[in-house]
């Protein structure tokens, strides 16, 4: 049982990860449809990166680095260009997908030693806690520890207030004396080092090999996570852990010999999304009300 | 700083002109990124552009590939018109694929002359079926259809890996996950010229997508419903007033989108395959995104456009096989030529100004009156 709830968690890292910088982005007023692309650039950055020199948290850095990049041709077009911010992200994905395969092509069939574990004294000897929550690796308490902080700059800075600013009525926060781009800008950049991270969580913790798309859609999941959390990062963590529990049940299904066809139970994780959004967007009244009010409008600057 | 102002009149030989510009500039962009990852550019970029159309029967096979993307992306030129995000395509694909399998390998009694259109119907329906499932939660529930569309996509293709190796599969196909093979009737025969014979895999599915894309020019550009379509994607509010009911419109784009796409799998089939196997559609949705988009959200465009990307998708399988690149780079090729499109669209409808900060003027703090001055004279 302890196994299963710590795979639960580990699955739902990268989620975590991808889920919090999206929801930055979302939150000054750019939804960015390239997470996807990203991650797949992470994870191929983080896998080459690590096989070439030995240390895994070399691949960190370079995945962080490799999101951030894709990340900022978005901005490029979407905010220096002021184009469509749904079919520039999906650009983002399509070029992210093929870049990486082609970039990942030598890389096929390798391994690599991914992240170890790194207890934390004290904590780790709790029962059952212990084991589950702080045996974990560096990046998985990272995940942790970059939502409180986003939940704490969203919340209580005076940074946080200004992005919240922009994303909801950029005018105003133009007229006030805010950069817009500027803001929005780094804002995607945070997403996309996030999604680059959560990248790296795939070829480094789950499952040690490249191999092309191997995001397969965990990043679309992100996505929906966001809506999911009501822009708000305290729930990131609920979705995410309750998509992970989805993602288990098909192990424990095959694991227990179920009579359903393994591929009705890997639907779930995907119908489970739609469900939910059906959920949360429902009530009209609600959704808009969460949402950031000028997510995906183009901001061109007036004098 | 970057600054834009909004072009007066948008003349037509810009707007002809920045899709060609954009299509040279990927090639540029590509050259360059096959030199920093250590390939040789000119023989990458001859195999991809030039190669796959070296012989006549090849430039038939061109027209063969593009026959799925021109289909799929005449039904996502509404959509997207509309400003409905349907990018489920390639589950809408396989759906069509399934639904018109179902009729040709179950009802192989159906008399041989009414075969096709029943498949034709029952691809339709499929594809329509599937488009459906976010049309209805968006209007009903104010769902997000992207990922929606996007989710079921990945339901869609596990439900045909199920089918074909489960209940669907040929007990005589040796394990393969295949279904049994179509009968005559339900295929796709090549296009026989008389005098000359076929040419390469030239079909007549191909023939069928060209007229589709000329009728949905005639539908989007002189029919109600075309002029609906813009109204409730360039201005909804007016298109309210005028009495057009968005949900209708957004159910009718989707529907149509999906009822293309399901023919464009079922075509797939036919034409290709013979039998239903896993994967019937190989990204052709996410490819006719593009396609769209190259288009201008144009139906006559499409064909057009469904050519041009249909070479690099032969390319890709060239590259792959001369070269030993992975076959998803002809989607590095594409995503960049979607970037460039969209900017290139900026460029069409605005008036681009990039006024560098000049090093001189920030060192000694004029730099506002040189934007100023800059400014003036924009």
């Amino acid at each position: 049982m302890d196994a299963l709830i710590l795979t639960v968690i580990l699955t739902s890292i990268p989620l975590i990860l991808a889920a919090t910088g999206e929801l930055i982005a979302e939150r000054s007023g750019v939804l960015n449809l390239g997470v996807e692309g990203m991650m797949l650039m992470g994870a191929v950055a983080a896998f080459a990166i690590t096989s070439l020199s030995g240390n895994p948290y070399l691949g960190v850095m370079a995945a962080a680095a490799a999101g951030a990049m894709t990340a900022a041709i978005f901005a490029v077009f979407t905010l220096g260009l002021a184009t469509n911010q749904v079919a520039t992200g999906l650009a983002l994905t399509i070029f992210g997908t093929g870049l990486s395969g082609l970039v990942g092509a030598p890389f096929v069939g390798g391994t690599v030693d991914g992240l170890q574990a790194v207890s934390i004294p004290v904590l780790s000897d709790l029962p059952v806690l212990g084991r589950l929550l702080f045996q974990l690796d560096l990046l998985a308490y990272g995940a942790f520890v970059m939502l409180a902080l986003v939940a704490w700059f969203l919340n209580k800075s005076r940074a946080g207030l200004i992005l919240r600013a922009v994303g909801n009525n950029h005018d105003s926060a133009h007229a006030l004396g805010y950069s817009v781009l500027r803001v929005r800008c780094a804002a995607v950049i945070f997403g996309g080092l996030m999604a680059g991270l959560a990248g790296a969580y795939l070829p480094l913790v789950l499952t040690p090999h490249w191999s092309e798309g191997m995001t397969a859609g965990r990043g679309w999941i992100a996505l929906a996570l966001v809506v999911f959390a009501s822009w708000m990062p305290s729930r990131i963590l609920i979705g995410a852990l309750l998509f992970g529990g989805i993602t288990i049940i098909q192990l424990v299904g095959q694991a227990r010999g179920w009579e359903m066809p393994s591929q009705f139970l890997s639907m779930l994780p995907y119908l489970a999304t739609i469900a939910v959004l059906v959920l949360i967007s429902r009530d009209r009244n609600f959704a808009l009300m969460r949402a950031p009010a000028h997510l995906g409008r183009i901001f061109i600057g007036t004098r | 700083m970057i600054s834009m102002t909004p072009r007066k009149d948008i003349s037509m030989q810009r707007t002809v002109l920045t899709p060609v510009f954009s299509v040279l500039l990927t090639l540029c962009v590509g050259a360059g990124i096959f030199a920093v990852l250590g390939y040789d550019p000119s023989a990458a970029l001859y195999q991809f552009f030039v190669a796959p159309l070296s012989r006549p029967d090849q430039v038939a096979d061109l027209f063969v590939k593009a026959c799925p993307l021109i289909i799929i992306a005449t039904g996502l030129a509404f959509c997207y018109r509309a400003n409905v995000w349907n990018i489920g395509a390639e589950g809408q694909i396989v759906m069509g694929a399934v639904c018109a399998g179902g009729v040709a390998l179950f009802f192989p009694a159906i008399p041989d002359l009414l075969m096709m259109p029943a498949m034709i119907i029952a691809a339709m329906a499929g594809g329509m079926a599937l488009a459906f499932i976010p049309g209805i939660l968006k209007t009903r529930f104010n769902t997000n259809e992207i990922l929606v569309s996007l989710m079921l996509t990945y339901v869609a293709a596990l439900f045909i890996d199920w089918l074909v190796r489960g209940p669907w599969r040929d007990p005589e196909s040796f394990g393969f996950p295949l279904t049994k093979s179509y009968g005559d009737a339900a295929l796709i025969q090549r296009v026989e010229l008389p005098g000359i014979g076929t040419i390469g895999q030239l079909h007549w599915g191909v023939v069928a997508a060209l007229l589709l894309a000329v009728a949905a020019y005639f539908v989007m550009s002189k029919t109600v419903f075309g002029f609906q379509v813009k109204v409730m994607g360039d201005a909804p509010r007016a298109g309210r007033f005028s009495g057009f009911n968005p949900a209708r419109t957004t159910l009718g784009v989707l529907c149509l989108s999906g009822a293309c796409a399901g023919v464009a799998g079922m075509v797939e089939v036919s034409a290709n395959m013979g039998q239903l196997q896993p994967e019937v559609s190989f990204g052709y949705g996410f490819t006719a995104i593009i396609v769209a988009f190259l288009a201008r959200l144009n139906p006559l465009g499409v064909i057009m456009a469904g050519l041009v990307v249909a070479l690099a998708e032969l390319g890709g399988d060239r590259a792959q096989m001369a070269l030993g690149m992975p076959k998803v780079v002809t989607g590095l090729f594409t995503g960049i030529l979607l970037f460039l499109l969209l900017a290139g669209e900026t460029f069409n409808r605005y008036h681009v100004q990039i006024n560098w900060p000049r090093f001189d003027q920030l060192k000694s703090g004029q730099l506002k009156s040189g934007q100023l001055k800059s400014d003036e004279e924009g």
